[in-house]
């Protein structure tokens, strides 16, 4: 848990450091400082489980069977990237990962098809399906909750609050920032983002709930996100540099789970140091064939 | 003697067969098939044939269909198989979308296309572009079906031809049948295909009824998609059209034939592959062109037509 959580810490600020660099372009939103969420879901999972998300979706890739070296050579367009540099940043996709998808909402309904799909065939899996509090009020997740809700389709609705949709705080875009209730039949948790470990169990929680044939379930993860919204958004005209300081210091997620392991004796400091290094140097790597790697052929394109 | 072998012969057989006839019942031959009745063969066909089929809509199952297209299904399938929805399109779309993503074949049934304004984001964005976007990681084989176009004084809201919308975008194909053979072989060939298909049917086509070949009537009956058909041969004037407009070519060209003048109707089947090279093929014949549609002309299908045909190779060749 905590190397995924270093690997995805190191992977998007190595695409920070390439995107100022100008061998990244285009959009790219980083997920640093929500890492408990994407790990903590996934090892409440099953990897033959399906999972769906939003654009924020580099860390996702990695969770879902994704390597580093095929993320990053897809945020620089090659032909080694995880969809031939004909994806980009926002469009990445594994086995029973659906990506990645552009259109603010739109992944909800699909994650449900895909829950649907699960029941239909009987085969116990189930799908998790992630938005954002700026999604959270789109009129096609409450037509999907009704339908998830009626149809009893296992999937799991988890809406990754971290207080601002692009610029816009929560409390200016949303009368209720109860997010866990908007599912109205729906019963909804809410619970510490920033906190891998709780989020892993409300996980497996949730999970059983969804395989058991009760129905969809709804999970709100409070976390919060250091880069602005994406590469374009500087991050501190609607937010102040404390608070993002606060946050840091105060409730990092990998900080907090490395605190948690030091005082518990699960782990010494050179361990942890030790898969630091390791971590660095996979990302390097990385960075390095993300760079070099040829961009896809011509042919490929119109293809 | 020998006419006589022959005649006892062919006595012999004549009576064979009489009898013949009696055992087996009907005689192979053409039938008289509605257009509603050869969608509703291929559905049938198609969900029996495999198991990941399914259809979803408003109205589908117990109503038996908005317009009775899938009358009988849910009486057979049940209601894992034919699913009724709320009045929710952009969100069913989006779900019958998700689930072709993970492996079934889903016909999503608008009630009309108007509707599928509603959902139009998940047409295109999620189902038309996934392929291309995922490398071809992540294929989606959806059916999305309904009435396009006109129909009978329902107003304005209501009478919209989607053809060119949909005709428009990369990754669709976008199918437009007129005859009862039209419907059923190119509904199955839609659901058969890996990918995303629109398939605007046209609700006054529904109890049109059509003489339906042996052929056509079998279990395997399929048209390929992206091929037009020529309707009825000509060499004076080209006429091309889609859907219920087709039989409306067929009538100006029974009354031009009285005054000398043949016309030569194509009918379209498919919008987007558009078969240009039948225009064409059909063009360089006639030296004339007139495309007859039910959507708005300005940039339409007919507008795409005629810009394919000035563009082409041969334009100049006419002159």
């Amino acid at each position: 848990i905590y190397r995924m959580m270093q690997t995805i810490r190191r992977m998007e600020l190595k695409a920070d450091q390439l995107y100022k660099q100008k061998i990244i372009r285009g959009f790219c939103h980083l997920y640093d400082g929500q890492e408990a969420c994407a790990v903590g879901i996934e090892t409440g999972i099953n990897l033959s489980d399906h999972l769906i998300t939003a654009y924020r979706a580099h860390g996702y890739t990695l969770t879902r069977g994704g390597t580093v070296r095929e993320i990053m050579a897809e945020l620089t367009g090659r032909r080694g990237g995880i969809a031939k540099g004909k994806g980009g940043s926002m469009h990445m996709y594994t086995k029973h990962f659906y990506g990645g998808n552009g259109i603010v909402g739109a992944q909800v309904p699909l994650g449900a098809g895909v829950a649907l799909a699960c029941k239909y065939l009987g085969n116990n899996e189930i799908c998790v399906c992630l938005y954002g509090d700026g999604a959270a009020n789109q009129g096609q997740i409450f037509e999907t909750y009704n339908m998830a809700s009626l149809w009893k389709l296992p999937c799991i609705f988890i809406c990754e609050n971290n207080k601002y949709g692009m610029g816009t705080s929560v409390e200016r875009a949303s009368t209720s920032t109860h997010y866990f209730k908007k599912g109205d039949f729906i019963p909804g948790l809410r619970m510490d983002g920033m906190d891998v470990l709780c989020v892993r169990e409300a996980t497996k929680f949730a999970a059983e709930h969804c395989r058991s044939g009760k129905g969809p379930i709804l999970m709100e993860l409070q976390t919060y996100r250091y880069h602005g919204h994406s590469m374009s958004d500087p991050g501190i005209s609607y937010r102040t540099r404390e608070e993002i300081q606060e946050v840091r210091s105060k409730s990092d997620p990998i900080s907090m789970l490395k605190d948690r392991m030091l005082s518990n004796n699960m782990a010494s400091v050179e361990e942890l140091k030790e898969i630091d290094v390791e971590v660095r140097k996979e990302i390097e790597e990385a960075a390095q064939f993300a760079t070099t790697d040829p961009e896809p052929p011509l042919e490929d394109l119109c293809n | 003697m020998a006419s006589l072998r022959s005649f006892l012969r062919s006595g012999k057989n004549a009576v064979s067969a009489v009898l013949r006839r009696e055992f087996h019942g009907t005689p192979p031959a053409a039938v008289q098939v509605t257009v509603r009745d050869a969608l509703n063969q291929a559905l049938d066909e198609e969900l029996e044939r495999d198991e990941r089929v399914f259809l979803l809509g408003e109205e589908v199952a117990q109503y038996d269909g908005a317009y009775k297209v899938s009358r009988g299904l849910w009486k057979k399938y049940g209601d894992k198989r034919i699913i009724d929805t709320p009045i929710t399109e952009m969100g069913f779309a989006g779900i019958a979308v998700g689930a072709a993503m993970a492996g079934l074949r889903p016909i999503c049934e608008f009630m009309t296309f108007n509707f599928s304004m509603q959902a139009i984001d998940q047409v295109i964005n999620s189902a038309a572009k996934t392929y291309y976007m995922s490398a071809g990681l992540q294929p989606v084989p959806i059916v999305f079906r309904g009435p396009n176009g006109a129909s009978a004084g329902v107003a304005a809201q209501h009478s919209q031809c989607f053809a060119a919308w949909y005709g428009h975008c990369p990754g669709l194909k976008v199918v437009s049948p007129w005859s009862a053979e039209d419907a059923k072989g190119l509904l199955k060939s839609a659901i058969r295909d890996d990918n995303p298909v629109v398939f605007l049917e046209n609700e006054l086509m529904y109890g049109v009824p059509f003489e339906m070949s042996e052929e056509a009537q079998s279990k395997d009956f399929l048209l390929p998609i992206g091929k037009a058909k020529i309707e009825r041969q000509g060499n004076h004037v080209t006429l091309v059209s889609h859907s219920r407009m087709v039989s409306l070519c067929l009538d100006a060209a029974a009354v031009l034939a009285k005054e000398g003048i043949e016309c030569e109707v194509i009918n379209m089947r498919t919008i987007r592959p558009l078969d240009a090279e039948a225009i064409e093929t059909s063009v360089m014949k006639t030296n004339h062109l007139i495309t007859v549609e039910g959507g708005w002309p300005q940039f339409g299908v007919g507008a795409e037509i005629l810009a394919r045909i000035m563009e082409g190779k041969d334009f100049f060749i006419c002159f």
